[in-house]
């Protein structure tokens, strides 16, 4: 499902790689905990898993096709169609509604927007059984996102990562910023959410409290030869 | 690409305290150019609607603009007189059909006030050859009887409330002055004449033995100490006016003009100069034509700067922005929607400002167009914009199309570089 083969990838300018991955293969609806210290090049990894960056040597294989294979214009159009994102922080666009922004994917993304109908009748309702799972109040589906808590915030952008059932969802330390109930409440979710849409989620986190919830755990660092 | 203009408005109107303030500076702007744009037009249409039919303009020698500017628009001085005598003699020849003297140098209420014969009525022509028209009561007679009759132009009995019948008081020179006014003899409103868009719109019209009879007793422009003659008394002396400022000359047909003019230029008794209305009024245009280039060019650079604020307000914003953009290439989009994002926003921001700055410039010239024509006799038209305002305003557009591509260059690079995580 994800495969990464020889990949090498160095910042433009930089004299190093920060990246030699020889392989990785990551299967369908598999859970895979990705830990390793800061600047290691998590976030990196991210982008190149999300087709965002380019690797400068080897393969990054999403569903079997080569990010570096298809054009700019078509890795938009994929990544929009089959992956979520969720970052650490700031992830909602702060002058959409809450609703608004778990909706985005399907604006970009017309497959997105028809497995979300598939799935609940239409793209909003699809939205807001996604927000009522995740807990949060009919009341605040309206509201601007920037009025949220920094906990529902990351469920909101939790439920827009996984609206429309992407086959892969990424998470950058999406629980770094919540305290330790947050955090566990919104693992529960993301980790159930992920299994009942069959999406294999990869989960990058310094935190190795939460590895024991996950299929498989990954060290940046081993995995890493740079 | 729709609900990226969505996304584009959302935005904006999230920063809108901001973006209100470029909006306002183009609008600003995009006001200055339009404006100036119709004053320019309407200033010449008006202009060169003032004088029509009257083929030589006579007075004494000085510049032919300044001629046409004291004769015809009653604006500045003559330098000069020229004696009755001369204007006799011009009359009497051949090539010439009639000879309308004309007289400044006094007001009524900021005014100017015409000396004349009746035949100024019948012979002067504006726009296309149009006569004048009373719209109430008649011309003055020219005769003793009628010695204190005034006939009033539209925008003077508008703006004064004057009606048939109505006492007005002469000012000598341009009023102002505390005893200055020829109060000892109040003219009597006998007519009005219908509006017409030039100067004689805002002219008081008398004859040329009143002008005379008000003058009996001043010398040196002040009344003579001493010596009072009544109105009626007036009558008595000789009103047959010495001297005029201009005449307006018709000729029998237009080959003769040079030759007429020639004969004025080297009439022996006097120094005088007769010029061509139009020939006048074109080099009318070149003098101003400098100064409305200098005028335009300002205003083009009004606008380029609320361009250039447009742009730093966006640039200084996008810093910023860049956690927005990476939410949006998260969520599928490309580089390409955010170019496209920050040009629509620039866009849609020069758009709302020309079209405020149109609303605004609509409102001013409805507020300040009585003004401006009562101040300035100039008729500011509320019409649809010209050729010449429309390539201005779309002039506006494109710049800021343009101009908004310079962020939304910079974001497309910054969103390349930054991918999912914006590196400071």
């Amino acid at each position: 499902m994800l495969e990464i083969e020889a990949l090498r990838f160095a910042w433009p300018g930089a004299k190093a790689d920060t990246l030699r991955i020889d392989s990785l293969k990551i299967a369908a609806g598999e859970t895979l905990f990705l830990h390793g210290p800061s600047g290691g090049g998590k976030s990196t990894l991210l982008g190149l898993l999300a087709g965002v960056l380019e690797p400068s040597n080897g393969c990054v294989r999403l569903l079997g096709v080569d990010w570096s294979s298809i054009s700019a214009f078509r890795r938009d159009a994929r990544r929009a169609e089959h992956v979520g994102y969720i970052f650490q922080q700031f992830n909602l666009l702060p002058y959409l509604s809450v609703l608004d922004n778990v909706l985005l994917p399907t604006r970009f993304s017309a497959h997105r927007a028809a497995r979300a109908a598939e799935q609940a009748g239409s793209a909003r309702a699809a939205a807001e059984s996604l927000l009522a799972r995740f807990g949060l109040d009919v009341a605040l589906w309206t509201r601007a996102a920037s009025m949220l808590s920094v906990g529902q915030q990351q469920r909101v952008a939790a439920a827009r990562a996984l609206i429309g059932r992407p086959e892969l969802v990424i998470a950058d330390e999406p629980t770094s910023a919540l305290d330790t109930a947050l955090r566990d409440g919104f693992m529960d979710l993301l980790l159930g959410e992920c299994a009942a849409s069959r999406s294999t989620l990869v989960f990058v986190s310094h935190d190795e409290r939460l590895a024991a919830r996950f299929d498989r755990r990954v060290s940046l660092a081993e995995l890493n030869h740079p | 690409m729709s609900p990226l203009l969505a996304l584009a408005a959302r935005s904006a109107w999230n920063r809108r305290g901001t973006l209100a303030l470029v909006v306002f500076s183009i609008a600003l702007a995009t006001l200055l150019l339009l404006s100036f744009e119709r004053m320019r037009t309407d200033v010449r249409e008006s202009f060169s609607q003032s004088v029509s039919g009257t083929d030589l303009i006579v007075g004494a020698r000085t510049g032919s603009v300044q001629l046409m500017l004291y004769s015809v628009f009653h604006i500045g001085g003559a330098t000069n007189n020229i004696r009755m005598a001369s204007v006799d003699a011009i009359a009497k020849h051949r090539a010439v059909e009639w000879v309308v003297p004309i007289s400044l140098g006094d007001s009524h209420r900021g005014f100017a006030v015409v000396g004349t014969t009746p035949a100024y009525f019948t012979r002067f022509q504006y726009a296309d050859h149009q006569p004048l028209r009373l719209a109430q009561g008649r011309a003055f007679s020219g005769d003793l009887d009628g010695l204190y009759d005034a006939v009033v132009g539209a925008e003077v009995a508008e703006s004064l409330g004057y009606r048939l019948g109505q006492k007005v008081v002469l000012s000598h020179g341009g009023g102002g002055l505390p005893g200055s006014e020829h109060a000892d003899k109040p003219f009597t409103v006998v007519g009005v004449l219908a509006r017409t868009g030039t100067p004689v719109d805002r002219a008081v019209h008398v004859s040329l033995e009143a002008i005379e009879a008000i003058h009996l007793d001043w010398a040196s422009g002040a009344p003579m100490p001493g010596v009072v003659i009544p109105p009626e008394q007036a009558r008595k002396f000789d009103l047959a006016p010495k001297q005029v400022t201009a005449a307006l000359v018709g000729l029998k047909g237009r080959v003769a003009v040079f030759a007429v003019q020639r004969f004025v230029a080297n009439y022996a008794d006097e120094p005088l100069m007769a010029v061509l209305p139009g020939v006048a009024l074109d080099e009318l245009w070149q003098v101003v034509g400098v100064g409305e280039k200098a005028l335009l060019g300002l205003s083009m650079l009004v606008a380029i700067v609320s361009l250039a604020g447009l742009v730093a307000v966006v640039m200084a914003g996008l810093n910023e922005r860049r956690r927005e953009l990476a939410v949006l290439r998260a969520v599928g989009a490309g580089p390409r929607h955010v170019l496209w994002l920050l040009a629509v926003e620039g866009a849609l921001i020069t758009l709302l400002g020309v079209v405020i700055g149109t609303l605004l410039t609509v409102v001013l010239i409805a507020l300040a167009g009585p003004w401006v024509q009562a101040r300035f006799g100039i008729a500011l038209r509320l019409a649809e914009p010209g050729l010449s305002q429309w390539m201005l305003l779309a002039a506006v557009l494109v710049a800021g199309l343009f101009a908004s591509l310079v962020p939304g260059w910079r974001a497309y690079r910054l969103s390349l570089a930054d991918g999912l995580s914006p590196r400071s």
